[in-house]
């Protein structure tokens, strides 16, 4: 029996980079005018590639999905040169300010529609939604059991190794105290941690042959749903960057710098 | 006073810190309702506690990540009349609550700080460098409960011990709730190594090291025993394999917000310093007197933390005594 084919979409976001000073605006939104794609979703996409390539019989498509701001092509093109077959920009004025029920909304419908609109040659395929473990800025990792559960998909979180089987996943995932391995059936919505593999770089092979991948952009309209299918069930009311960190006192060992450490946490009423 | 659901995804033969932690923000609020998942014979004489009134389980068992837990909130909601579901923000809660959220078509807020009698959530964002505040949008009449995960840590351990008390044994509802059939099955759990120190995202106080040790961590060690802190550790080393990857504080690991932190021939690099900077006190030992730990370091020590840090457990011992 052929296996069917697998179409797997994973989610790239483009997030502001942790490298330089992360602000919110004076509308209470994290200021998105500049980014990169989140290295924590190189993983899902590694992870993609890892299972397209250890099943040359099998069709199977990796899609690269992102949701942002115009900027956030840049997030697609980079996945692209990384590897992906094709790509898909959302973009939508009324998706600023979204929080996790919009954004989950949204890329249901834009899974939705990714996965309709894609032709197989081998027949009906299977799909499967691969993550990061969180994004880098909100860090609440919410998004898979809320995509799923829209999906009417399975969902299984933190996953730190993947074993594509002919009709299901196998997934290895650490749970709050005890290592878990879960086979999981299509479709899925899977998050990987950053231990899973080792994400490549793209090569300049790869980077010209990226330009000729298609890159589709839709807004909501494209997706079917409307400014009020969005409209965020979390507001938020202030936002106040924390005063910095400062220096305290910082001393050069003269032999008795582990005595004044201890003084000082004594002193601190630390002990 | 309205009524607060707590979800507890598994529940011991004690509550963990963070599970009173949760009690005490619950009992701020309101009459206590706790839904548990996962649980051992009899989970009742854990949870007599004052303030909490009922407590919800399924028919058997439900560990994570069984779907029918999402079940289990839904009908300990509609039980319970509550119009705030509270949980911690680890990984096994965190999908529960996210899928009740979507099923209730409600808000969620997660990583929470604290939360007010009028529902409004301030929360630590953007690895500590700012504090927001955020409610529902329809705060004013509200169909459907707010869902707030917690992070660890937000109020001083002594100060829930005198506001969470033994009580009354609450009264038990068994709910109709039992595990899927298909889908996701559960293969094969291993129980990971319990480690006698407290667990690094709930510890007080967090020891840290980096490439710094050169690869012993035992002094780090010695010196978190004699704290009763948890062990943590940089990219570098968790990546080098000196330390199990679970120890990893940082951005793509473990965020923590200890009362110290003391961090360890670590450079701080921007990535390390998103993990711990919120820390209440940071103590520094790092032999680069360029280390950017030293930015944020409310005590630091340029030297060799293989001769600080036995001179340190020494000194605590003879204070100790």
């Amino acid at each position: 029996m052929v296996n069917a084919p697998l179409h797997i979409i994973t989610l790239v976001k483009w997030v502001p980079d942790a490298q330089l000073e992360r602000r919110y605006n004076a509308e209470g939104r994290i200021d998105r005018s500049e980014g990169v794609l989140s290295e924590l979703d190189e993983y899902p996409l590694e992870a993609a590639l890892q299972i397209k390539e250890a099943a040359p019989d099998r069709e199977i498509r990796v899609t690269a999905l992102t949701m942002g701001p115009a900027g956030a092509s840049t997030a697609a093109k980079k996945a692209l040169q990384i590897g992906a077959d094709d790509a898909y920009q959302l973009t939508d004025d009324d998706l600023i300010g979204a929080d996790i029920w919009a954004t989950s909304v949204a890329l249901k419908a834009a899974v939705e529609t990714v996965t309709g609109a894609a032709e197989f040659d081998s027949g009906e395929p299977e799909y499967l939604v691969l993550t990061g473990m969180a994004s880098e800025e909100g860090e609440s990792g919410a998004l898979p059991a809320q995509l799923a559960e829209r999906l009417g998909a399975h969902v299984v979180t933190y996953a730190t190794a993947l074993d594509l089987e002919a009709e299901r996943l196998v997934v290895t995932r650490s749970g709050g105290t005890e290592s878990q391995r879960v086979a999981v059936s299509m479709p899925a919505v899977v998050s990987v941690t950053d231990q899973v593999n080792d994400p490549r770089y793209p090569n300049f092979k790869a980077i010209m042959a990226a330009k000729k991948k298609p890159l589709t952009r839709f807004t909501l309209a494209d997706i079917g749903l409307r400014r009020e299918h969005v409209e965020a069930k979390v507001r938020v009311l202030t936002t106040a960057a924390r005063p910095p960190r400062t220096a305290g006192e910082i001393i050069t060992d003269e032999g008795d710098a582990g005595v004044k450490i201890v003084e000082f946490l004594a002193k601190e009423r630390l002990l | 006073m309205s009524n607060v659901l707590v979800f507890f995804d598994e529940l011991g033969e004690t509550l963990t810190p963070a599970q009173k932690e949760l009690i005490a923000q619950a009992a701020a609020l309101g009459e206590v309702h706790i839904a548990v998942a996962a649980y051992d014979g009899d989970p009742t004489p854990v949870l007599a506690v004052n303030g909490v009134q009922e407590v919800y389980l399924p028919e058997v068992s439900l560990p994570a990540p069984e779907v029918a837990i999402v079940d289990l909130l839904e009908t300990s909601v509609a039980e319970s009349r509550a119009v705030v579901v509270l949980g911690s923000s680890t990984a096994d809660a965190t999908d529960a609550l996210a899928r009740l959220a979507v099923r209730l078509d409600t808000g969620l807020i997660s990583g929470a700080a604290s939360i007010t009698a009028d529902l409004v959530v301030t929360k630590s964002e953007l690895a500590g460098s700012y504090t927001t505040t955020s409610r529902l949008v329809s705060a004013a009449a509200p169909a459907q409960p707010l869902v707030v995960t917690f992070k660890p840590n937000n109020i001083d351990p002594q100060r829930v011990d005198t506001l969470v008390t033994e009580g009354e044994q609450p009264e038990v509802n068994v709910l109709p709730v039992r595990p899927s059939v298909g889908g996701v099955e559960i293969e094969e759990r291993t129980a990971m190594e319990v480690s006698a120190r407290p667990a690094l995202a709930e510890a007080r106080i967090v020891v840290a090291g980096g490439r710094g040790t050169d690869g012993d961590f035992t002094p780090l060690e010695e010196l978190a025993d004699e704290l009763g802190a948890g062990l943590g550790a940089s990219r570098a080393a968790t990546d080098a394999g000196w330390i199990e990857h679970a120890a990893q504080v940082g951005q793509t690991g473990v965020t923590v917000s200890p009362q110290l932190y003391i961090s360890a021939g670590i450079s701080g690099a921007v990535h390390q310093r998103a993990g711990m900077q919120t820390a209440g006190t940071i103590v520094a030992i790092n032999k680069d007197e360029d280390a950017q730990v030293f930015e944020i370091a409310d005590f630091g020590v340029v030297g060799d933390l293989h001769e600080v840090i036995p001179q340190m457990i020494e000194e605590l011992r003879r204070r100790k005594g």
